[in-house]
């Protein structure tokens, strides 16, 4: 009897434990999306947050090979749709790369030690004519000049 | 073909007829997404590509023009190429011979009689590529559409692509880069070459930067299109004028063929 009575108020002590690590984790859990971009004004990422936290890798991943091999680019996944998302402008206008510390990517992978190679490659500010026309009239908006008529050396034509 | 058609006999059974009609009127139907896609500039594609199609290019050198950049330079532009910066303490001449290209202009002089041809050369995109062949990786490889290129995701840039490529076609990234085009991504230690516009062929649109820039200068020296499509212009020209492959000895079936050399 005493047995049971310990081991209940052992299950009950941990369940207590839980709950309060629950609360302490969602009151502490930073938000790395940055104020000013697209993202800060949605509900959620293509997926539910805390499936993006945990396999955003996995998706774009799996999206690469049907891009690169298969020629698909109208994926729900794809790095340019992070960037031009996930995108924060400073006062001149101009978007801040989004590896850097302070930005979205680079924060939260700096935060958990992980190497971020995607930008090595890829452009890390959206540097095409194809924005959606949300994204157009969201960077209008925001007083940002659009990509093409940046004037960029690659974008002139 | 009109003499196959014209001799269907007699005897016409006419519910095969109306079988043939409603299949017809069914697959129209479950292509039509397809073409219409296709013909929207702006849709990206969300099929695999298929081997139904064959990109390929074919250069008319009596038209290319001696001094004449145009295909290069708009390259350039469209990937990201002059977005290339000389690192420091790299000599002039060794950066003009170590950047990435895409495009070479070639002039070749026949020392018997002095003839002079001037060329575009670039990745001729074969049927049965070198590069392929010998990638350890599988970095390298043929989409089914017929561009060859590379996947930089598994390139290790061993370069061996580099060597087996009989049209120097083929650049090394040798710096970090910065300041990259969306379409174009571009990374230290990975090989790349001419992919025929490949952002422009998953969003339908209907020929590639140089082909433009040529036809812009008024040479149209250039022309592109799907080589398994007979209606083609490529291939209708092709039926047309003589034309050749590089290094047709190697017998790799080129995508890129020349006429006038």
């Amino acid at each position: 009897m005493a047995k049971a009575v310990f081991r209940a108020s052992l299950a009950a002590v941990g369940l207590v434990w839980v709950l309060a690590a629950q609360t302490v984790l969602a009151a502490d859990a930073k938000r790395y999306v940055v104020e000013g971009s697209r993202a800060a004004e949605l509900d959620s990422c293509v997926e539910p947050t805390e499936r993006m936290r945990r396999m955003h890798m996995d998706f774009i991943k799996h999206q690469r090979i049907s891009t690169v091999h298969e020629g698909i680019r109208s994926t729900k996944y794809s790095l340019t749709g992070c960037v031009d998302c996930h995108i924060s402008y400073d006062a001149q206008a101009q978007p801040q790369p989004i590896d850097r510390p302070d930005q979205f990517c680079g924060a939260c992978h700096a935060y958990v030690a992980v190497d971020l190679n995607c930008f090595d490659c890829h452009a890390s500010v959206p540097n095409h004519a194809g924005l959606d026309a949300e994204a157009q009239a969201a960077h209008r908006a925001a007083g940002v000049k659009l990509p093409d008529q940046s004037g960029r050396n690659g974008e002139s034509h | 073909m009109k003499d196959k058609t014209d001799r269907g006999g007699p005897q016409v059974d006419s519910s095969r007829r109306k079988f043939i009609g409603v299949a017809a009127g069914v697959s129209a139907a479950m292509v039509a997404p397809g073409v219409i896609l296709h013909s929207v500039s702006a849709a990206p594609r969300s099929e695999p590509v298929t081997s139904a199609v064959r990109w390929g290019l074919l250069v008319d050198t009596a038209k290319c023009a001696d001094g004449c950049s145009a295909c290069v330079d708009a390259c350039n532009q469209e990937n990201g190429l002059n977005l290339q910066d000389k690192p420091e303490g790299l000599s002039e001449p060794k950066w003009d011979s170590q950047k990435a290209l895409w495009i070479r202009k070639i002039k070749l002089q026949d020392n018997q009689t002095g003839r002079i041809t001037n060329l575009p050369m670039m990745c001729q995109h074969c049927e049965h590529p070198p590069c392929v062949d010998v990638c350890p990786t599988g970095a390298s490889f043929k989409r089914a559409d017929g561009i060859v290129m590379v996947d930089r995701h598994t390139c290790i840039g061993c370069r061996y692509c580099m060597i087996a490529c009989p049209y120097k076609a083929r650049s090394f990234i040798h710096h970090d880069t910065n300041d990259q085009l969306t379409r174009a991504p571009r990374g230290k230690g990975c090989v790349e070459s001419c992919n025929l516009c490949v952002h422009r062929r998953d969003t339908g649109e209907d020929s590639t930067a140089c082909v433009d820039a040529c036809a812009a200068e008024g040479h149209h020296a250039i022309v592109f299109g799907d080589l398994k499509d007979p209606e083609s212009r490529i291939s209708q020209q092709l039926r047309d004028m003589p034309s050749r492959q590089v290094r047709e000895d190697l017998a790799l079936n080129t995508g890129v063929r020349y006429s006038g050399v």
